[in-house]
């Protein structure tokens, strides 16, 4: 039995957690089929558990009420380890969020297991061997998880979530959790929403723009700013530039800034070091621009333009103005 | 619980990677030789915010790293910017694994308390910049019995409570923990200061408490290290400077997002 805490939003489940699932349908295969649950905890619309059911989920596991409007780490694991008995099951996953983290983390403890986080592979059942991102995803580690339950968390955009080929029951299974005083003692006490133009959008955006160092100050980012607008899409920046002090954190992508998976990503003047690297490698087109052609931006890169993102990216923006005027 | 508040800070000498990553022969370590050590972005803003929660409440700071001999120059770093004591738990890093850490800096808050030094507040970095596995301070509470928020950008205490800021899936979220705590630190809500000359002399003049491991470490399960396949194989140029922006515009529309 796999058991995925699953992260969910007003729509439903998010998007790593349905990732998340779908590494768990793999490891199933693989394991003879052994059925998939899923623990929701908090409020979540009813529509999950059809949500979840198209995704192979046999059981929805249910923890709501007062106790769980606003999270608490402690009380969260308490409810994914009585989902964990009563689904008896002997791998426990969420997706590599900060709360996935945390929560498994929780449960890793108290079970007195080992965890693993941000896995991307398995490559082997016995023992049982997963990947997982290291250094900011530069590198693998292939580690054993030899204790059960196999606790691990999946790496955002490690595989791609896809619907079930056979659907699922997703019979909805409220869970009654057992809460110590302890675990609602810390939790979240308010929450100050983000406006729009905030780091949600960065990371459902189709297009993204990136600027990077070449940016060259706060005064640099005009150009790709209306290219972001003309697109449609997000602007997105490389840490130096929130260093700096250039733009708001929450535009930077990155391993400790968004993580983004854009239809085409452009990065201008980004030279793409491995800390920006790990947010942005999951774009399906990335087209960079850089004066520097062996950056490492622009060797990975599907498509480059070489050149100074302050003449190049005028003249796109330029060439895109006359093509819609001249129709 | 009013008076002085105590901070312990956890720090880490990792390799000082942003460009390619090599490993060692045995595919079992990063090899840092050409790039050389440091504190990762989470511990430098751990380190930053231990400084002010310490001098905003009065209080002092103790710096503690589990790991190689050499871990001490990390140690001075953050002794540099305003730690006034040391501790160092001295073990190969190679056989250390989360948990493993996690005991043996519970190991010391217990000592140091035993010993009539307390800490209110224990700061981390939310993930080592190169095993990021996410468990340490969460399993260090666990063994503390301890209250433990993790991913936090801003702290601040008033008598014995935390109010502490972290970036949620919906927003700024706000907890408030009491004292003592465990608190896990993300990069970005503060600015770690540079050393002055005087810190960097008085940091040279603290004596480090070097120690065993109370214990044989059970590691950390890893096979090997090894590089990711490329991704991708090498880019199409399109061409060069300004002109080549009808050839990008040809290609966004032909990707359907020049509209």
């Amino acid at each position: 039995m796999i058991l995925v805490y699953v992260e969910t939003t007003a729509d439903g489940a998010d998007e790593v957690s349905l990732e998340t699932i779908t590494f768990a349908r793999s490891l199933s295969a693989a394991g003879g089929g052994v059925p998939v649950d899923a623990m929701v905890v908090g409020p979540a619309p009813d529509s999950v558990a059809d949500q979840l059911a198209a995704h192979g989920v046999r059981t929805v596991y249910r923890a709501d009420g007062a106790d769980f409007e606003r999270f608490s780490g402690a009380a969260t694991a308490r409810a994914v380890l009585a989902a964990r008995e009563a689904a008896g099951a002997v791998v426990v996953t969420a997706g590599g969020t900060n709360r996935g983290n945390e929560v498994l983390a929780r449960v890793a403890s108290q079970v007195e297991v080992p965890m693993a986080a941000n896995v991307v592979a398995f490559e082997g059942l016995s023992p049982f061997v997963v990947v997982r991102q290291v250094v900011g995803g530069a590198a693998l580690e292939h580690l054993r998880l030899g204790h059960r339950p196999a606790i691990f968390t999946v790496a955002g955009h490690a595989v791609e979530p896809a619907a079930a080929e056979t659907p699922g029951q997703g019979s909805v299974a409220p869970l009654e959790v057992a809460l110590d005083p302890a675990d609602l003692a810390v939790r979240v006490v308010s929450v100050e929403k983000q406006d729009d133009s905030g780091a949600d959008s960065l990371k459902s955006a189709r297009v993204v723009v990136g600027a990077g160092r070449g940016a060259g100050g706060p005064d640099g980012f005009d150009g790709v700013t209306e290219l972001a607008k003309l697109l449609g899409g997000s602007l997105g920046v490389s840490r130096v530039v929130t260093s700096l002090g250039w733009r708001p954190h929450h535009e930077q992508v990155g391993q400790t800034g968004s993580r983004i998976s854009p239809e085409v990503y452009i990065p201008c003047g980004i030279s793409g070091a491995i800390q920006h690297w790990a947010g942005c490698s999951s774009s399906k087109v990335i087209l960079a621009i850089n004066t520097d052609p062996e950056a490492p931006m622009m060797t990975k890169a599907t498509y480059a333009v070489v050149g100074d993102m302050h003449e190049v990216v005028p003249a796109i923006n330029e060439e895109i103005h006359r093509r819609r005027a001249g129709g | 619980m009013a008076g002085p508040t105590n901070v312990l800070v956890c720090v880490k000498r990792v390799p000082d990677v942003s460009g390619e990553v090599m490993l060692t022969e045995d595919g079992q370590q990063v090899d840092a030789r050409h790039v050389g050590f440091t504190l990762s972005d989470h511990e430098s803003c751990a380190v930053e915010l231990a400084v002010q929660v310490a001098q905003a409440g009065g209080g002092e700071v103790t710096v503690v790293s589990v790991g190689a001999a050499e871990s001490v120059e990390q140690i001075r770093s953050a002794l540099g910017v305003g730690c006034s004591a040391a501790v160092l738990v001295e073990a190969d890093p190679a056989c250390l694994g989360p948990a493993d850490v996690a005991l043996e800096i519970a190991e010391v808050v217990r000592d140091h308390e035993g010993r009539g030094t307390s800490y209110d507040l224990v700061l981390l970095g939310n993930d080592a910049a190169d095993s990021g596995d996410f468990q340490v301070p969460v399993r260090l509470a666990h063994e503390l019995g301890r209250p433990v928020v993790t991913g936090i950008k801003t702290a601040t205490v008033t008598d014995g409570l935390a109010r502490l800021r972290a970036d949620g899936p919906d927003g700024t979220e706000t907890y408030e923990v009491p004292l003592p705590a465990v608190v896990s630190v993300m990069e970005g809500g503060v600015e770690p200061r540079y050393p002055t000359i005087s810190g960097r002399m008085t940091a040279k003049k603290v004596e480090v408490e070097t120690r065993a491991p109370s214990r044989e470490p059970v590691g950390s399960g890893r096979l090997k290290l090894t590089l990711p396949p490329p991704t991708r194989s090498t880019a199409q140029v399109l061409g060069e400077g300004p002109g080549a922006a009808p050839a990008v515009v040809d290609l966004l529309e032909q990707l359907g997002v020049a509209r």
